[in-house]
C-alpha cells in the first residue's frame, strides 16, 4: 500500500497538517471508487539543515546550537551532543556532580515530554473516542469534562519543566551542559523546592498509568488491534540490562523476543544501522544492516524500552512493567501510551532519588579539556553520543578538526527510527478502518491517532540536508491531469506520463 | 568646576574631557558600542549620538565645554540609535540563540535598552569566513561590527598592530596583519588586551563557550544602562571574571 499499482483515476484525500503532533507532516491517501485505500503515505514536509550548517562551527557551540532542532525535547539534543563532544575530546568521564546534574536534566525532560504528549495531545482521543465531536477533542475539552486529569497533566509537565530550568538555566533551550561537564549546581533551596513536590508527582504518575490501564481494559480489542504491527525493537539498556535512558549499550530484539544485538557500543552504530531515502518524504528510513532494508525496520521509544530492558530499576515502575507484560510481548501500537506512562513514573522515581544526592549542590563541575599538545588529546577527534530521548534512541555523531571546528556530523533522531513503523501503522488503519466506508473526519482522525501513538517529532527528524524531490501537476478545469514534471532528489527533472502523476524514485544511501 | 547639562542634570567636567568621559565618570549612561575608557576616540558606531545645543554630535568625540545643553535619552535620539543598531544586526550574521556572547554582548544589551524588537530591514546574510587558526583565540567575522576596539587596543596598548580595517563601503572588513592573513601567523597572543576587548562575539577565547550560566552573565545582573561605572571600568578593576578580564567599561 506504499505505492498504488495504478494511481490513475484514484481519488486523493490529504490530512494536512497532521494535528496534535510536534512539527509538520501530512498523510495522503489514494482511494478507489469503492473507497478502498490503494496507497497511504505519511509525508514529512518540513525542511531543516542542521547537519550541514553546523559544519565549520566551533565544537563548544554545538550542544547549544543543535538543541534548536526542537522546542519539545531540546534537552535530549543538548545532552546527546555534549556526550558526543566529550568523547571526541578524549574525556572519558565527566565529574560525578556534572553527571548527576545532566541525568536530572534528562529525566526531567523525559517526564515533561511524556506528560505533554499523553495529557495534552492524546488524552482527548482516548477519553472521548477517536470519532467523537471534533470541537471537544482537545485539551480544553478534557479540562471541561475531566478537570482533575487535565490539571494533573499540566502540573506534571510544569514540574518537569522546572527540573529543566534549574539544571539548564531555562525551560527551553538552556545552556547548562557544556563540553566536559556542566556550568551550574543546584542551590540547596532549589533542590528542596523540587524535593517537596516529589511525593505528589509520584502519585499523579501512578494515577496516569492506572488511567491508561483502565482505558485499555474497557476496550481490549481496540487497544490490541488498532494499527498493530509485529516489528523488532531497539533501545539502549544499561550494561546490566536494566532500563537506562541517559547512557548505555544498544540492544535489539525481534518481535518474538529473540536477541538481534546486545551490548553493542554506540560508537559502532554505523556498522549496525543503515538509512535509506524515499523521494516523497524528507524523513529517512533506517534499518538494521544485518536484516537488510526490507526486513530490518524496527521500532524505538517507550514500548521498545519497556520490553527491551530486563528490569526497570525503580520499584513502582517495575511493578507496572511486570503487570504490563504479564501476558507476553506487547505489539499493539496503542500500547505505546501505557509504556510511556510507566516511563514517566520511572523518570519521576529517578528524579526523587537524584534529588537526595548532595553532589548536586556542590563539587567539581567540569573535567579539563585536553588542549593542543596534550598527550590526552585523541589523534582523531570523533565521538558518538547516544541517549534515549522521550521518543526513542537519539544518536549524535561528530568529528572535530585540528582548529577545533566541526568537520563531520550525522544525526539519527528518534522519530526517524519509527518512520517505517508509522507508515505501516497508517496503512494498517487505512486497510482495517476504511475498507470501503465513506471518508469522514472521524475516520481520518483514526489515521492521526495511529501516528500520534508514536509521539513523532517531525521537526527534529528532518534535520538532514538534501534536495527534496518536487512534483508539479498541471490539471485542467475539469480536473484531468494534463502534464506532470518531477524533480528528483539528485536535482534531475523528468516529465512523467500523464497517466502516472505519482513519480516514485527509490534510492539507497551509499 | 565647569558643568554642562545632560538631560537637564548638571555634569562636571575636567579639561580635555569628552561629553562621554565626563558623563560616564558621573555614572550617566550614554549608549555606545565603540568607546572604551582606556582607548582613544573613534566615533565609529555613532550610537552615542546626542544633541548639543540642538545639533547632532557623537558624545565620544565632542569636547565638553560649559554652557552645553546636551540631550541624551530622548525618544527621538533613542529611535535613531535603534535604527543604527538594526542596520548593524542585518549587515552581519547575529544569531543570538547560538552565540556564547549572548547575555554578555554589548550589541545585544544596547539593542534591548533601545527597545529593538525586530530586525526591521531585510538581513544581508553575508558569507564571511571564520578564523580558528590560532590555538587559543578564534574570530567569527559574522559578528564583527567594525567598532575598531581591537584595532585600537592592539595598536595603543599591545603595540602590535595585529588588526586593521580594510576595504571600502559595504566591503569594509576586519583584517589581520600576517603573511597568510590568519591570526595564527600574526603577533597576536591570548594575553593581549585586544583579545578581551571585543564588545560582541567576534573575538573569543577557544574551548570555553557557555561556561557562565544563564542568570549570571554580565547583562543578566544589570541592564546596560544601570551598570555601575567603576565596577566595569577595565582600567580600575582587578580582573575578577573568568572571561579573560578585559571587559569593556560600559
Amino acid at each position: 500500500m506504499e505505492t498504488a499499482a495504478n494511481p490513475n483515476g484514484l481519488r486523493r484525500v490529504a490530512i494536512d497538517p497532521v494535528s496534535r503532533v510536534e512539527g509538520h507532516g501530512k498523510v495522503t491517501l489514494l482511494l478507489d471508487e469503492h473507497n478502498r485505500v490503494q496507497q497511504a503515505r505519511l509525508h514529512i514536509v518540513e525542511f531543516r539543515g542542521f547537519e550541514a550548517f553546523i559544519i565549520g562551527r566551533p565544537y563548544w557551540e554545538i550542544p547549544v546550537m543543535v538543541q534548536r532542532l526542537c522546542g519539545i525535547c531540546p534537552v535530549s539534543h543538548h545532552l546527546a551532543a555534549s556526550k558526543a563532544i566529550d568523547i571526541a575530546l578524549g574525556i572519558d568521564q565527566v565529574p560525578r556532580t556534572a553527571e548527576l546534574m545532566r541525568r536530572l536534566m534528562h529525566y526531567g525532560q523525559i517526564m515533561q515530554s511524556h506528560a505533554l504528549h499523553f495529557f495534552h495531545l492524546c488524552s482527548p482521543d482516548l477519553l472521548f473516542g477517536f470519532d467523537s465531536e471534533v470541537a471537544r477533542r482537545n485539551i480544553m475539552g478534557v479540562a471541561q469534562a475531566y478537570p482533575d486529569i487535565a490539571r494533573q497533566g499540566v502540573l506534571l509537565r510544569k514540574f518537569g519543566q522546572e527540573v529543566i530550568r534549574l539544571t539548564a538555566g531555562k525551560r527551553i533551550h538552556g545552556t547548562g551542559s557544556i563540553p566536559g561537564g556542566m556550568n551550574r549546581h543546584l542551590t540547596p533551596a532549589e533542590r528542596d523546592e523540587l524535593a517537596t513536590q516529589v511525593p505528589q508527582m509520584l502519585d499523579w504518575c501512578s494515577a496516569a498509568v492506572e488511567l491508561v490501564a483502565s482505558l485499555e481494559a474497557q476496550n481490549k480489542s481496540l487497544y490490541e488491534n488498532f494499527g498493530r504491527l509485529n516489528t523488532s525493537w531497539m533501545s539502549i539498556v544499561g550494561t546490566d540490562g536494566a532500563m537506562e535512558l541517559y547512557d548505555g549499550v544498544l540492544r535489539a530484539r525481534t518481535a518474538e523476543g529473540e536477541t538481534l544485538l546486545d551490548g553493542a557500543d554506540a560508537q559502532d552504530y554505523h556498522d549496525l544501522i543503515e538509512e535509506r531515502t524515499q523521494s516523497w518524504t524528507y524523513l529517512k528510513f533506517p534499518y538494521l544492516r544485518s536484516l537488510g532494508p526490507e526486513a530490518g525496520s524496527y521500532r524505538v521509544g517507550p514500548l521498545a524500552r519497556v520490553q527491551n530492558c530486563d528490569v526497570i530499576p525503580s520499584q513502582r515502575a517495575e511493578l507496572e512493567r511486570q503487570r504490563f507484560l504479564a501476558h507476553g510481548p506487547v505489539h499493539a501500537t496503542l500500547s505505546y501510551h501505557r509504556a510511556r506512562m510507566i516511563e514517566m513514573l520511572h523518570a519521576m522515581e529517578v528524579i526523587g532519588e537524584l534529588l537526595g544526592d548532595d553532589a548536586l549542590i556542590g563539587g567539581e563541575l567540569t573535567a579539563p579539556i585536553p588542549g593542543p599538545g596534550s598527550p590526552d588529546r585523541p589523534a582523531r577527534r570523533r565521538g558518538v553520543g547516544i541517549i534515549e530521548a522521550p521518543r526513542g534512541t537519539l544518536i549524535h555523531d561528530y568529528a572535530i578538526d585540528d582548529d577545533d571546528l566541526i568537520s563531520e556530523c550525522n544525526l539519527i533522531v528518534s522519530t526517524t527510527h519509527n518512520n517505517q513503523a508509522m507508515n505501516d501503522s497508517v496503512r494498517a488503519v487505512a486497510r482495517d478502518a476504511f475498507d470501503g466506508r465513506e471518508v469522514s473526519e472521524g475516520l481520518l482522525n483514526q489515521i492521526e491517532v495511529a501516528i500520534r501513538a508514536y509521539d513523532p517529532c517531525l521537526s527534529c527528524a528532518t534535520h538532514a540536508l538534501g534536495s527534496m524531490p518536487m512534483e508539479v501537476n498541471l490539471v485542467d478545469a475539469g480536473g484531468v491531469l494534463q502534464d506532470s514534471v518531477v524533480r528528483h532528489g539528485d536535482g534531475s527533472f523528468e516529465r512523467m506520463p500523464s497517466a502516472n502523476p505519482v513519480g516514485v524514485a527509490e534510492r539507497v544511501n551509499p | 568646576m565647569n558643568y554642562f547639562t545632560l538631560d537637564g542634570l548638571e555634569v562636571p567636567f575636567e579639561e580635555g574631557d569628552t561629553l562621554m568621559s565626563a558623563a560616564r565618570r558621573e555614572g550617566h549612561y550614554v549608549p555606545h558600542l565603540c568607546w572604551h575608557p582606556r582607548l582613544g576616540q573613534s566615533g565609529a558606531c555613532r550610537v552615542c549620538t546626542v544633541k548639543v545645543n540642538g545639533r547632532l554630535a557623537a558624545a565620544c568625540t565632542t569636547r565638553a565645554s560649559a554652557d552645553q545643553m546636551v540631550e541624551n535619552r530622548t525618544t527621538e535620539l533613542d529611535a535613531k540609535r535603534r535604527l543604527l543598531l538594526q542596520m548593524l544586526f542585518v549587515e552581519g550574521n547575529h544569531f543570538c540563540p547560538g552565540c556564547e556572547k549572548s547575555g554578555d554582548c554589548l550589541l545585544q544589551a544596547t539593542a534591548y535598552e533601545m527597545g529593538m524588537t525586530g530586525p526591521r530591514f531585510e538581513e544581508f546574510y553575508p558569507d564571511r569566513p571564520l578564523d580558528a587558526s590560532h590555538p587559543d583565540t578564534w574570530i567569527d567575522f559574522d559578528r564583527c561590527i567594525l567598532c575598531k576596539l581591537c584595532v585600537r587596543a592592539s595598536t595603543e596598548i599591545d603595540h602590535k598592530n595585529v588588526f586593521a580595517i580594510g576595504g571600502h563601503g559595504i566591503d569594509t572588513h576586519l583584517v589581520v596583519d600576517s603573511p597568510s592573513g590568519k591570526l595564527v601567523d600574526s603577533r597576536f597572543s591570548a594575553d593581549d588586551f585586544a583579545a578581551g576587548v571585543c564588545p560582541v562575539g567576534a573575538i573569543l577565547p577557544k574551548r570555553r563557550g557557555f561556561v557562565i550560566p544563564i542568570h549570571e552573565r554580565r547583562f543578566d545582573r544589570a541592564p546596560v544602562a544601570e551598570e555601575s561605572w567603576l565596577e566595569n571600568d577595565a582600567s580600575t578593576r582587578e580582573s575578577t571574571d573568568d572571561t579573560g578580564g578585559h571587559d569593556e567599561g560600559a
